[in-house]
């Protein structure tokens, strides 16, 4: 059996590949348009923000000897604690001024960050081993599938879906959605809007931050790892439109299937299909697949 | 005389440079429906910002209840029970009906049930799944005011409740603020519709260029009215 003269192995190892580099896409994009809601800033420390949460793992394991589990939980509250800070100190001085600000602020947070870190550990990666209750594979007949790579599919799925639901369907998501909408009027209301809009930067970097812990096994622990991802990132933001949750995660997933896919067809175009469908999508549909219209 | 609840003096508001309130004063005691007037650009939707603290730069003095809300920011200010309603309405388009309406949280014990507000507004209860946005503009003027009698808040500032809407509506609203007032609210009331504002109002200020230049008891109107006309330049 095979697609197109292509052994179905190859097929659905790129698929597979395509999925899990679209669960980081889906991830990210969902935490910046969550940013990008409330702050109206473009996070462009948000894939420092990600590497910081792999390193997060890596320290607690190196010296407090906890483990992937307890990084998982623990890397998320500490990177978003960095975040906290970051947005009491910079960027609430921020909101009133053009998104440029935002933007330029939080590159050169993020190429400080980069720098220190880099400075320190060089640019070359630190391993991370998988979890022991995560070793291993399922042969599917058509493939085998190692248990990391389905446990991080899952896990960043539902962890989309939860914060889909939670801005969607729940109490405090109708405070963020009208806070996005009219933030001086839900605070006339009597909710402590300037709290709520730290948290949420917190909550968007601790999201960055889960990736990260779930990309250390698979991609290594480096300095340069967020910087090369957020690119990508950032064409899925366009392509997606700035703002929307579902259109987030949908698109994240969407383009990196169609990246395997690209890989499997035609892989010399595999690293710019994405950066092609941008190019596509501004010139159809400026405000993106899901975007509002301003 | 009821005591004073809201006492604001010397007023002043400023958005970036431009300098919109100079010095205004005025006081609204328990139970009292006041109701500021004046013409387009006045200030009177200024006023009712600042006191609720949507307007950052203000200066003066404003006191509830002996409580000086000049430096709160607006959520500390909504919590001691005041709450307000804009002249743009603020219906949220990213929440339903029903989440527009349980938006603002509860300040204070007492605020109205849900029984009493689709007594009062019979068509939100039919509309609650619906987008905010796609109600008609006086079942969005009714949601605005809903949701502001969920929470308990005893001093209600009211931005032109009647701009743009039909007379069976501005009937139905009336009937709400008399009821409102039945039941002891203090409200503060911008209007340009003076007929409205006559039925249900006990005391006029009228505002011209962001201060207060006369004060009208309701049992004056009748020999006062040209001076309104004046006023408002009808
Ligand atoms: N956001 C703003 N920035 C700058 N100037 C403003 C702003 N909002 C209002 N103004 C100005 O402040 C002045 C007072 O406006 P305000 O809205 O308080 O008037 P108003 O009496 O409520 O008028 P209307 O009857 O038209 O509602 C006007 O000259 C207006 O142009
Ligand atoms: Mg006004």
């Amino acid at each position: 059996m095979d697609f197109f003269g292509i052994p179905p192995q190859a097929l659905f190892g790129q698929l597979l590949l395509g999925l899990i580099n679209g669960a980081f896409y889906a991830m990210l994009s969902l935490g910046l348009a969550v940013i990008f809601g409330m702050l109206n800033i473009i996070n462009f420390t948000h894939g420092a923000q990600y590497m910081m949460g792999a390193f997060a793992a890596y320290f607690l394991l190196q010296y407090g000897g906890l483990g992937y589990w307890w990084s998982l939980l623990l890397a998320p509250v500490i990177v978003g604690a960095t975040g906290v800070v970051i947005e009491r100190l910079m960027l609430r001085h921020l909101y009133k001024l053009d998104h440029l600000y935002g933007l330029l602020l939080t590159f050169g947070l993020a190429l400080i960050i980069q720098g220190l870190f880099q400075n320190e550990f060089g640019s070359s990666g630190l391993p991370y081993r998988i979890p022991q209750e995560l070793t291993g594979g399922q042969n599917l007949g058509f493939m085998f599938l190692p248990n990391y790579r389905a446990w991080v599919v899952v896990v960043s799925l539902a962890v989309c879906l939860a914060t889909w639901f939670l801005i969607e369907r729940t109490k405090l998501g109708s405070y963020l959605r009208a806070a996005t909408e009219n933030p001086a009027l839900v605070q006339a209301f009597g909710i402590n809007v300037p709290r709520m809009i730290t948290l949420t930067y917190g909550f968007g970097v601790g999201l960055a931050a889960f990736a990260g812990v779930l990309a250390a096994p698979i991609y290594q622990v480096s300095p340069l790892m967020g910087s090369n991802l957020i690119i990508i990132v950032f064409a899925v933001v366009v392509i997606g439109g700035m703002g929307s949750i579902m259109g987030a995660i949908v698109t994240g997933f969407g383009l990196g299937i169609i990246e395997g896919l690209t890989k499997v067809f035609y892989p010399e175009a595999s690293s710019t299909v994405i950066f092609v469908i941008m190019a596509i999508v501004l010139l159809i549909k400026p405000a993106g697949l899901f975007g509002r219209v301003q | 005389m009821p005591e004073t609840m809201l006492k604001v003096a010397g007023l002043h508001a400023f958005y970036g440079e431009s300098h919109i309130l100079h010095g205004v004063d005025l006081e609204v005691r328990a139970g009292e429906v006041v109701t500021l007037i004046g013409r387009n650009g006045a200030g009177k939707t200024t006023t009712l910002k600042s006191v609720v603290g949507m307007i950052a730069d203000r200066r003066g003095s404003v006191a509830y209840g002996g409580e000086e809300l000049i430096r709160l920011p607006s959520h500390r200010i909504a919590r001691l029970g005041l709450a307000f309603c804009p002249e743009e309405r603020g219906i949220f388009a990213s929440l339903d009906v029903e989440e527009n309406l349980m938006l603002p949280p509860a300040l204070a014990d007492g605020g109205m049930g849900l029984d009493d507000i689709f007594r009062l507004f019979p068509n939100l209860k039919e509309r609650l799944r619906s987008q905010g946005t796609k109600l008609s503009g006086g079942e969005q003027q009714m949601l605005a005011i809903a949701r502001i009698l969920r929470t308990g808040a005893r001093f209600l500032l009211l931005d032109e409740p009647t701009e743009g809407l039909a007379p069976v509506i501005i009937e139905q609203i009336g009937a709400c603020i008399g009821e409102l007032k039945a039941k002891g609210f203090t409200i503060l009331l911008v209007e340009q519709n003076f007929r409205f504002a006559a039925e249900v109002a006990d005391r006029f200020y009228v505002m011209e260029h962001g201060r207060i230049v006369d004060e009208i008891a309701i049992a004056d109107l009748d020999q006062r009215r040209t001076d309104i006309e004046a006023y408002l330049g009808v």
